[in-house]
């Protein structure tokens, strides 16, 4: 998408410029503030070519969506060329997309064929995938990174072992069904969860959270193993233990502290992926997110609801992919800006 | 540095670095009896490592000894066991698939003997490290400063300001330019040489009795080389630290060292005073080292190297570890020794030399 990367150099930027090292002390300095108002910008392209493909492809999509909303009773023909002329859809495609567009610029998101404001719906589904989310992330930095490290301190143990052949297990089964069979054997035969739905306030979120949290726990687990195994094996370890820190000292800031940095970025890139809405997930347990929402949006081709939240979505992948770009460089010194 | 077999001894022998050019901080030293009552001694050190694969005997009996202010070069070949004899002193091997087996007395007490806790309350005070790379020896994440401040909060639960400021003057002490303003400064702005400083000051922050530095300068390039080793030895001076230098350049031993220990297969064949060891070798191993040194009169000659390549560590073979290549190997006859079948000892050839050769006399007499 030609966006910067950070790039990994030697001679970093400091993101905090001590008292007695000002900034400008060294040539190679640069404020991350702008670093980040580029980026932001530059999002500003990318949501604009985003929403217009999305337009163009629901605008591609076969059949008549007014005369689809009537059913199988065929409407008067003045209240379908009522409708078709409000929701400009007799228009070409880049006369529709500038009237859109125009309408966003005023603050207007649009409305579906039913009169709803696309914005309601938004803050309506937003909350809900917003905390399917964090219930989601939640198990995988809990789950994902206490047995990687486990596993990656006793490399070769049973627990070892047990993390190495679950996580492949987990990877390999399609969502689809680890969310029908927990939700059959959980909910309907065990009856500890709610079977579908929200009504339980947070508590019905924890199995669709885990589920959706699945996958990503998996690679979490697998990254933290790896990545703390390779840190318990570089030099600066062996030197932490050769100035006689205590062994916690020498696993919990020598070695964890390092080996955390590529799976923070994961996890980061992963909350922008989980906020564009998991459209299985919510399928399965019947949770009314987002995904739900672009779910029915598009069956029923309502144009101005489809674009409206996958630029969200959009939207929520770039900026979450700025922050992880800026929590890299706050995490390891060498990385700096360009 | 250019190696040299003759010449100048600039640190004398160990009685004399004992009592001259002492600054306060060795005075201390001096007040408990020094000369001669050696801070650390290694005592047949035994370090095998069991894998999957055949046991590799690393370090098969090492003896050695070092007093307060002297220095004591291990010289040998990669692979000959030095390093890992090292790294069996500071408790940094894992065990498994390490077994070590042995004595390594510091003050007297067997840091072998004693608890994990016990042992690692020496490291740093009491016994400490300096490595070959500094870039990967300091961890990336962490400034100079904290990393150096880090033995004062570990060991003597300095708090965080004052562990910087304690940084900020052992930077200074061993001469980083600029100390207060590079103190934040992570370890991959710093250059080669300004680095292993770094890794100086850290060894030296709780003034260690003894220093271990393992291929202190093998990752500089020449000029700094100098500068690092003269720091090492002017501390070494102010501090009255038993220095141990391992190595396998033969112009650091002979510039720095008092004493020189020659390992070869996990073994020492040799031991003397420099001047000794370098202009009279009793050990075919050595005298090999020594006439491989390229000499400056010898320009366009060829190279004298010592034929072959030192054993796997994994199959030694038997008798003398060395015999395969050595030009003096004897198959015993009339009751004299095989050198392929009968374990040299390391034995007194003369006064204050040992070697472990059977032919040790034919050597220093033919």
């Amino acid at each position: 998408m030609g966006l910067p990367a950070v790039v990994v150099t030697h001679g970093a930027v400091r993101l905090f410029p001590s008292a007695d090292h000002p900034a400008g002390a060294r040539p190679e300095e640069r404020p991350v503030g702008r670093y980040v108002a580029r980026r932001l910008l530059l999002t500003i392209p990318v949501l604009i070519g985003a929403s217009f493909l999305i337009f163009a492809m629901v605008y591609a999509l076969p059949g008549d969506p007014i005369r689809a909303l009537a059913g199988d009773r065929p409407l008067p023909a003045s209240v379908q060329a009522a409708l078709t002329a409000e929701f400009n859809l007799d228009d070409p495609l880049l006369v529709q997309y500038a009237k859109y567009v125009g309408g966003l610029l005023q603050g207007d998101f649009g409305t579906d064929f039913r009169g709803r404001p696309v914005l309601d719906t938004i803050s309506q589904r937003l909350p809900v995938t917003v905390t399917l989310t964090a219930v989601a992330i939640f198990f995988e930095i809990l789950i994902g990174i206490t047995a990687g490290v486990l596993a990656g301190l006793r490399r070769g143990s049973f627990f070892d072992n047990l993390v190495l052949v679950s996580t492949t297990l987990v990877v390999s089964i399609p969502v689809l069904v680890l969310g029908f069979v927990s939700q059959y054997v959980l909910g309907v035969r065990l009856g500890w969860f709610p079977v579908a739905g929200i009504t339980q306030g947070l508590y019905s979120y924890l199995l669709p959270g885990f589920i959706l949290a699945a996958t990503s726990l998996a690679y979490v687990t697998r990254l933290t193993r790896t990545s703390l195994a390779d840190s318990l094996r570089a030099d600066y370890v062996r030197t932490a233990r050769a100035k006689g820190l205590a062994p916690r000292t020498v696993v919990v800031r020598h070695t964890l502290r390092n080996s955390l940095i590529p799976v923070v970025t994961f996890i980061g890139a992963d909350i922008g992926g989980l906020l564009g809405g998991a459209i299985i997930t919510e399928a399965v347990f019947n949770i009314p997110g987002l995904g739900r929402a672009v779910f029915d949006a598009v069956s029923q081709q309502e144009g101005a609801v489809v674009v409206g939240i996958i630029t969200l979505m959009v939207f929520f992948f770039i900026f979450f992919n700025l922050v992880v770009d800026v929590l890299y460089a706050v995490l390891d010194p060498r990385i700096r800006y360009e | 540095m250019t190696p040299s077999t003759s010449g100048a001894h600039p640190a004398g022998t160990p009685a004399d670095s004992g009592t001259t050019s002492r600054t306060d901080a060795a005075a201390r030293a001096t007040a408990t009896p020094d000369t001669g009552v050696p801070v650390l001694e290694v005592e047949d050190l035994r370090v095998e490592f069991r894998t999957r694969g055949p046991v590799v005997n690393a370090v098969n009996g090492v003896s050695y000894s070092i007093a307060p202010g002297e220095t004591m070069a291990i010289l040998g070949e990669s692979g000959c066991g030095k390093s890992v004899s090292a790294q069996a002193i500071m408790g940094i091997l894992d065990t498994p698939p390490a077994v070590i087996s042995g004595a390594i007395r510091f003050e007297g007490r067997d840091m072998l003997a004693m608890g994990a806790e016990d042992q690692r309350k020496i490291r740093g005070p009491g016994v400490s490290m300096i490595f070959q790379d500094a870039l990967s020896a300091l961890n990336p994440v962490y400034s100079v400063g904290y990393q150096i401040g880090e033995m004062f909060r570990a060991h003597r639960g300095t708090s965080k300001k004052e562990a910087r400021e304690r940084a900020v003057e052992l930077m200074d002490r061993v001469r980083i330019p600029a100390a207060r303003q590079r103190v934040d400064d992570y370890p991959h702005q710093f250059s080669g040489g300004m680095r292993q400083r770094v890794m100086i000051a850290m060894a030296l922050a709780l003034d260690p009795k003894v220093l271990i530095a393992d291929e202190p300068t093998t990752a500089l390039d020449v000029t700094v080389q100098a500068q690092v080793m003269d720091l090492l030895k002017d501390l070494q001076r102010d501090t009255g630290m038993g220095l141990i230098l391992i190595t396998h350049d033969l112009g650091v031993v002979n510039e720095v060292a008092d004493r020189v220990s020659v390992m070869y297969a996990g073994k020492v064949v040799e031991t003397g005073t420099t001047d000794d060891v370098f202009t009279r070798p009793a050990h075919p191993y050595t005298r090999g080292l020594m006439s491989s040194i390229p000499l400056l009169e010898d320009k366009g000659h060829r190279l004298n190297p010592i034929v072959g390549a030192p054993p796997s560590l994994a199959a030694i073979p038997p008798g003398c570890s060395f015999h395969l290549r050595c030009p003096m190997a004897r198959r015993g006859a009339d009751g004299r020794p095989d050198c392929a079948a009968d374990v040299p000892p390391l034995r007194e050839v003369v006064v204050g030399r040992r070697s472990a050769c059977h032919y040790s006399e034919e050597l220093l007499h033919g």
